[in-house]
This record gives C-alpha cells, sequence and structure tokens, in this order.
C-alpha cells in the first residue's frame, strides 16, 4: 500500500509543488492550510509529515511539539520548511522533535531524497 | 498547459492574494506600529512570495524580496524599530515586486536595487549578505577504489521521539558499501530504569565503500548535531602497504579509540591469553568493544588482501559469509530433496522417481564439496600452538619440545576457529601441571627435555585429536581426596581409576595447589569440556603416574550436516546422530522387565536402556513391540526405546536458539522432508542426565518400586 504524506504549508503554490512531486512519485498526499488545520485533519493512516514553519494559527513549531506529545503519531518522520536565514527557527524546530529540515527554495528532487530517506 | 505553467500560474494567483494583504498588513501597522501580530504578518507575506517565487522561476523577484524579508525579520526580533522610513520603502517594494510580477521574465530594476540598498542600511552589520539560496552537501563522487571507515554512532537517546529510525541510518550506510555493523548495549540501564522510547544502543560500524567521507557524513545528516558522531578513515584504497604487512593491532584500534588506557593495556599484555579476552575479563572494555575492534582489523585486512591477490593465481578468495550462505542454501536444498524423496516414494510412477533419485544424487555431492570447500587444514593453527609451547616453557622454565602430527587432516572452519582456545589451554595445562622441571625430570631418569605430542587424524567420520604429554600424569589419589573435598565424590564410593580422572572435567575443579597465571585460572577443564561439546565433540582423559597423560578430543568434520537415524515415539520424530547408533532391535511387550529392571538382551550380554516415552513425558499407547536403538556412549551400550524406526535421513542440523541452550539432551532441530520439526538428541548428555536422574530416584525409593515402574 503506499504511504500517506500530510504537507502542511499556507502557502497554495507550495503546497501544491510538494503534492505533484509526492503523487508523481506514487504516494498519496493530504493537504492541509495550516498547523491547526493539520491536527484536524491528522486522522488515520499517515506515514509522514512535511511542515512550513511560518503559518497563521498553529505554526510549524507548535505543530511539531502537539504531534509528539500526541499519541498516535508520536514516533513518525516530520519534515520541516525553512530558509536559510532561520537557523533560529530550525533549533527551535529541531527541539521541538522534527526529523528532518528541507532549505527553501527546494527542488522536487531534494523533496524526494529526504522523503525516502525518512520514510523506510 | 504544462505542469510547469500551471505551477506558475498557482504561485501568481497566490500572489495575487497576498500583495494586497501585505499592503493592509503594512497600512494598520503605519497606525499601530508596535502590534507583533501584524508585524508577522508582513513577514509571513513577504516569506511565502519568497520561497515559492525562487522555486516557481522568479528569482528576481525572489531575491529581491529576501532583502526586504531580511529586515522585517530584524523587526520581529527586536532588532529594527517599525519606523516611517521602513513602511515607506516596504510600500515601494510592494508596488516593485507587483510590477515585476505583472511581466514574465522581467528583470530587477534600478529603483529595485536602489531600495535594496537603502534597506539593507538598516540591517545590522553581520545579516546584510544577500541568501546563498544553497542547501546540501555536496556528495562526493565514488571513486572506484575502497576505503574502509570506522565510524561510531551514538545517537541521542531521545532520538525515536524526533521521529527518526537509528535502524533506518544503519541500512543507509548498507547500502553504501559492505558495513560490519556492532551493536553496543552496555549502555541500556536495567529493566525497571528502562524507558522503552528512549535509545540506548550505540553502534560501531566498519564500512568499506568507494564512496567518500561526505558520503556517510550525509547519511547522519539530520541527526549529527544531536548525537555523538565520528567518522574516520582507516585506510586508503590507492595507495599503501601491500597485504603482507598486518594491519594494527587489537590493543593499538582499543587504544586509538580511546577504549582503553595505554597503562592498563600493557598491564593486560604481560599474561599470556588473548588480548581481548583478557581486557574483558580485566572489565576494561567490554566484550561488545573488542568484537566491534576485532571487526575493523577484518575489514583493512580483507581490503588489503583483496589488493595482493594475482588474477592469475590458481585459488580464488571467498569471504567465509559467502559460503555460510551456500551452505545454508545447500541446507534448504537437502531439505527440500528429502521432501521431494518423500513425496515422489508415495507415487507409482517410475520416471519421476528416477528423476527424484537423480537430483537425490547431485544434491548428495552438492553438499559433499560445499561442505569441503569450508574445510581446512587443521596444521593452520600448528604454528600459533608453537609460539604457546615456547612462551610458557620459558617463562616456566622447563625445557619442551612440541611435536605434531597430521598437520593436513581437515577440518570445517568454524570447528578450527572455535577449537583453538581449548586446545590451547590444554597445551597450557601439560605445560604448567604435567611436564615437570629439568631437574625434577633428571632425578626420575627421564630425559630433560619434556615432550609433548600433539596429533590429529581421521577416524570415520570424526576427527581424532590427541595431546600427550609424557610428564608426571595425574594422581587418582589426589584427585580423589579432591573430589571428595569439593563433595562431587562420597567418600564411600569406589570409582575406577579412569572415572577419577575424568572428575577433571567437574566444574570448579582444579588440582593445582598453586594457581599459576597460566592455567588454574578458574577457567579449568569444565569450560575445554564445553567448549568441545558445543561442536558436539567429546573429551576424555587418559593418565599413568609418573609417565604422562594424554587427552584424546574426538570431533565432527563438520557443524552443518549429520547422518542421523529418525525415530518416532508417539507424534515426535527425533533423530538419533548415525555415528552414535550401533545396531536396532526389538523390544517385545512380555519380555520387557524380565531381567529385573531396565535391560534387554542383546545376544549375550544385558544393555540398560531408556524409555525416551517416559524421559519426554509422552503420553498415548506404547506399541505391542517397541524398537530399541542401541548407541554407544563412553565405551558402554545403552538402549533407547521408540515407537518406531524411520530411516536413515541427512539431517540439517538448525540451531534451537539461546532460550533452549540449557535442555541437556537435546542438541538441535531439524526440518523434516514435510515440514515439520524433529529434535536432535545429544546422545552422551542425555544417557548421563538419564542416569543421574535414576541414581537420585534410587537413592530415596525401594529397588521394588522401580521394578514395578519399569
Amino acid at each position: 500500500m503506499s504511504k500517506t504524506i500530510m504537507t502542511v504549508d499556507d502557502s497554495s503554490s507550495v503546497r501544491q509543488m510538494v503534492s505533484f512531486t509526492l503523487k508523481d512519485a506514487g504516494y498519496e498526499v493530504i493537504e492541509a492550510t495550516d498547523g491547526q488545520d493539520a491536527l484536524n485533519r491528522l486522522k488515520g493512516s499517515v506515514d509522514m509529515i512535511i511542515t512550513d514553519l511560518n503559518m497563521p494559527n498553529v505554526d510549524g513549531i507548535e505543530l511539531i511539539r502537539k504531534i509528539r506529545s500526541s499519541t498516535g503519531y508520536k514516533f513518525i518522520p516530520i519534515v520541516m520548511l525553512t530558509t536559510e536565514s532561520q537557523d533560529e527557527k530550525k533549533q527551535e524546530g529541531k527541539k521541538a522533535g522534527a526529523s528532518g529540515w528541507i532549505v527553501k527554495p527546494f527542488k522536487p528532487p531534494q523533496i524526494l531524497s529526504v522523503v525516502q530517506k525518512l520514510l523506510k | 498547459m504544462s505542469r510547469k505553467d500551471q505551477m506558475q500560474q498557482a504561485f501568481l494567483e497566490e500572489a495575487g492574494d497576498l500583495l494586497p494583504e501585505l499592503e493592509s498588513a503594512l497600512l494598520e501597522l503605519d497606525e499601530r506600529p508596535e502590534d507583533s501580530e501584524l508585524i508577522n504578518r508582513v513577514f509571513r507575506a513577504l516569506h511565502t512570495i519568497k520561497g515559492s517565487g525562487s522555486m516557481f522561476g522568479f528569482e528576481a523577484v525572489a531575491e529581491f524580496t529576501h532583502t526586504v524579508e531580511t529586515v522585517f525579520d530584524q523587526v520581529r526580533n527586536g532588532e529594527v524599530p517599525v519606523s516611517k522610513e521602513l513602511l515607506d520603502l516596504t510600500f515601494r517594494a510592494k508596488d516593485e515586486i507587483q510590477a515585476l510580477l505583472a511581466e514574465p521574465g522581467g528583470q530587477a530594476s534600478e529603483a529595485m536595487a536602489a531600495i535594496a540598498a537603502e534597506l539593507r542600511q538598516m540591517i545590522p552589520a553581520a545579516e546584510a549578505s544577500p541568501s546563498s539560496g544553497h542547501s546540501g552537501r555536496q556528495a562526493s563522487q565514488g571513486s572506484g577504489d575502497e576505503n574502509v571507515y570506522r565510524i561510531r554512532f551514538k545517537p541521542d537517546t531521545n532520538i525515536l521521539a524526533t521521529g527518526t529510525n537509528p535502524l533506518a541510518l544503519l541500512d543507509e550506510l548498507r547500502e553504501l558499501g559492505r558495513a560490519h555493523v556492532i551493536a553496543h548495549a552496555e549502555d541500556i540501564p536495567n529493566l525497571q530504569e528502562l524507558d522503552p522510547e528512549q535509545c540506548h544502543y550505540w553502534w560501531d560500524v566498519i564500512l568499506t565503500t568507494d564512496q567518500g567521507k561526505n558520503s556517510i557524513r550525509d547519511v547522519f545528516i539530520f541527526v549529527e548535531d544531536d548525537s555523538e558522531l565520528s567518522i574516520e578513515l582507516l585506510e586508503e584504497g590507492v595507495a599503501g602497504g601491500d597485504g603482507s604487512e598486518g594491519y594494527k593491532r587489537l590493543g593499538e584500534i582499543l587504544t586509538e579509540r580511546g577504549d582503553v588506557d595505554p597503562q592498563e593495556l600493557q598491564a593486560a599484555l604481560d599474561s599470556q591469553k588473548r588480548l581481548g579476552e583478557l581486557l574483558v575479563q580485566a572489565g576494561l572494555v567490554s566484550e561488545t568493544q573488542v568484537r566491534s575492534a576485532l571487526a575493523e582489523q577484518e575489514a583493512v585486512r580483507e581490503v588489503r588482501e583483496k589488493r595482493s591477490v594475482d588474477p592469475a593465481e590458481s585459488s580464488v578468495r571467498v569471504p567465509a559469509a559467502k559460503l555460510d550462505d551456500l551452505v545454508n542454501l545447500v541446507g534448504e536444498l537437502v531439505i527440500a530433496q528429502a521432501r521431494l524423496s518423500q513425496t515422489v516414494g508415495g507415487l507409482a510412477d517410475q520416471e519421476l522417481r528416477g528423476i527424484a533419485e537423480e537430483i537425490e544424487r547431485l544434491s548428495d555431492e552438492l553438499r559433499d564439496s560445499t561442505l569441503g570447500i569450508r574445510m581446512l587444514p587443521i596444521g593452520s593453527s600448528f604454528g600459533k600452538f608453537r609460539r604457546v609451547v615456547r612462551d610458557l616453557s620459558r617463562q616456566k622454565q622447563k625445557d619442551i619440545e612440541l611435536i605434531t602430527e597430521g598437520a593436513d587432516t581437515e577440518l570445517d572452519k568454524t570447528v578450527i576457529e572455535r577449537l583453538n582456545d581449548p586446545l590451547v589451554h590444554l597445551l597450557r595445562n601439560s605445560i604448567d601441571h604435567g611436564i615437570e622441571s629439568p631437574e625434577e625430570r633428571a632425578a626420575q631418569g627421564k630425559p630433560e627435555q619434556g615432550r609433548i605430542v600433539f596429533s590429529a587424524r581421521h577416524s570415520g567420520g570424526n576427527v581424532l585429536i590427541t595431546i600427550s604429554d609424557d610428564g608426571r600424569g595425574i594422581d587418582p589419589e589426589t584427585i580423589r581426596s579432591k573430589a571428595i573435598e569439593k563433595e562431587l565424590l562420597s567418600p564411600e564410593a569406589d570409582p575406577s581409576e579412569k572415572e577419577l580422572i575424568n572428575y577433571i572435567f567437574e566444574p570448579g575443579f582444579s588440582t593445582s595447589k598453586e594457581i599459576s597465571d597460566i592455567s588454574g585460572r578458574g577457567v579449568g577443564m569444565d569450560v575445554v569440556k564445553q567448549n568441545i561439546s558445543a561442536l558436539r565433540g567429546s573429551v576424555e582423559v587418559e593418565s599413568e603416574k609418573g609417565s604422562g597423560s594424554s587427552v584424546k578430543v574426538t570431533l565432527p568434520l563438520t557443524l552443518a550436516i549429520i547422518e542421523g537415524l529418525q525415530v518416532r515415539v508417539d507424534e515426535e520424530h527425533y533423530i538419533i546422530p548415525l555415528p552414535a547408533v550401533n545396531e536396532c532391535i526389538e523390544l517385545n511387550g512380555q519380555e520387557a522387565g524380565t531381567h529385573g529392571g531396565r535391560l534387554v538382551r542383546l545376544r549375550d550380554q544385558l544393555v540398560p536402556y531408556i524409555k525416551l516415552r517416559d524421559w519426554f513425558c509422552l503420553e498415548g499407547e506404547k506399541p505391542e513391540i517397541e524398537q530399541v536403538v542401541i548407541v554407544s556412549v563412553e565405551d558402554k551400550l545403552v538402549g533407547l526405546v521408540v515407537d518406531e524406526v524411520i530411516g536413515q535421513q541427512q539431517t540439517v542440523i538448525k540451531n534451537l536458539g539461546r532460550v533452549y541452550k540449557d535442555v541437556r539432551g537435546v542438541s538441535g532441530a531439524t526440518i523434516k522432508g514435510d515440514g515439520s520439526i524433529a529434535l536432535i538428541l545429544d546422545v552422551d548428555p542425555l544417557v548421563r542426565e538419564v542416569s543421574a536422574h535414576e541414581a537420585a530416584v534410587s537413592s530415596t525409593a525401594k529397588t521394588a518400586q522401580r521394578a514395578e515402574t519399569v
């Protein structure tokens, strides 16, 4: 069965790009527009989450923290999207429990290599 | 519309929403410059335009927006105030972005450059440099030459809480090349203190790969900051010495890694056992650490050997692991073939039967030649033995000559490897306890030079190894008093001399009066016996006081496949190793018990028997006529009573696993032709176990009662 990945981003274009890339590679994709939306949609089989950090309502860091303290999805890989200028954010995200990161701007092959690395 | 156009279109639509949002947030910020939520809104809008812009080919937009975003990042952090000037610049920047997006492929205008320059003035110095927009490391290309790396990976105990599976990382390493992974379990706390969501394992990996160090580092890219990670290049594929010179010694590797102190090492080196064992015993390093260092030695040696192989040579070097795989496969084949024969045997099809027989013949040959590949001459160990004798005799100031015979006797590689320690121990015993000092020998009229003969030869399906010396021998009386003192023997008992001597194999039995640093370390003959039994061999001692002793070790040729006799008791099947079996006779229901106990008549003698049905507590009705398999145990005959003798069978030995390692009388299991399992009986311990049990029962119960149970 194909694995399900949730992409969380308030930018529809980024969501679309991540989603297209992953679907082309044979993954199921769930899209969420921000952290709160992600938490609402988080049910059933979700194998991995790719989330932006800067988002309204519940931001990426908060989302990671909430997932890590939940029971169902505690150990799934979570990848955060960061930018070069956001090293502090990256550290904060790691502390919250992110499994890895992708530095923006990124190209589709980069997403796939990180997904394949973490989703074994 | 291509997918790229589709994505660009999506971005333009999104930007069309974001820019008005940016404008309204800026307008509100003009009124409430302290509102942090407003600052965040501005930042997020800029951030998205920048991030998405560069992904969808709007490089100019992205680069320009980056500068604006950087300023607002500082604003967010409270380092740059929200000033009228800043807002003006940002409004203008927003207009420029809008204009730039409207014209496809547009380049940055002069106005934009000016705005960017002014904005940069506002940023504290260090932050001003533009983003490089580059991520990830350059993976170095495989050079084609293989290098050996030592990788020590000690993840943070909370690694699992970050959704990272450390085993997946190890798998990734395996994808890079040949990896030997040693898991360290030393840090795992006791069960009570163990938090199952934490990872206490750490790993040493010896990796032979043609990839560069960066490719290895990339595997750990997400965890390296929080883990202890070291990657060291041990051996380069190109330059360096040839295979003849050895790699670093175990001690050097351990000190280099900081696992052991040089002084501690030196102290340990002064004694004579194998270094690894010694260090473990002394508690300086753990067994895992030693194993890991040995793996490193092995990997480097392999690479060096590979380099030094002459392609024109008539022999081929193959890693032992490949041979093991092959032996496993042949084992599976033998099982499948047995199944085929069994199935075909029930059919009338002559042609099919012919084919099955052909396959049986081929698989037998394949098995023999495969096991033959693993055979090594025992002479390969002789050099080591000479060294032991030379060093120890010098240390003990004794004059000893070692004579070796049968160097070309072949044994399974695994047997030879695992035999090394027990044999060295036996040699040490001879040197330490057996051979007397030259003065003593001269006084007894013996030649001053002592002599140890080490011989190996084939004997049936077994290999017989004898270590004999012309020393003082073993005094049965010393053994007797010692055995009584240790409460192994009751003072009234009257065992034969031979039985007495074999008490030296009892745990904790050491006749040496003083404990020397060579033998008498507490690891005594019982360990030797255990090791040899583990190889399904046996050991016995003969000795004559004053003229020397001789230790005889009997070993099977191979550990993987044996000939066995399959028998059935009730629904259970058992395999009795064929070399132990003498013959099979019938046990008639009426005749049983007529000889005053569990005895059966075999021609002109009475043979005691064991009922497997009773011993293994099997229920069910026994047949009218039972079968007795007569086996020889230590020169005595014993009968094993079973329901049915099925026949001779190739038996592929499978280990029962550690849980069953203390079960006596069963040495393993095998998979039968029909897929079910049969236990392999270990005849010697089984008989001993039963007779010990009987002895215990008979000492408490009356003889009459025992007769009844028969």
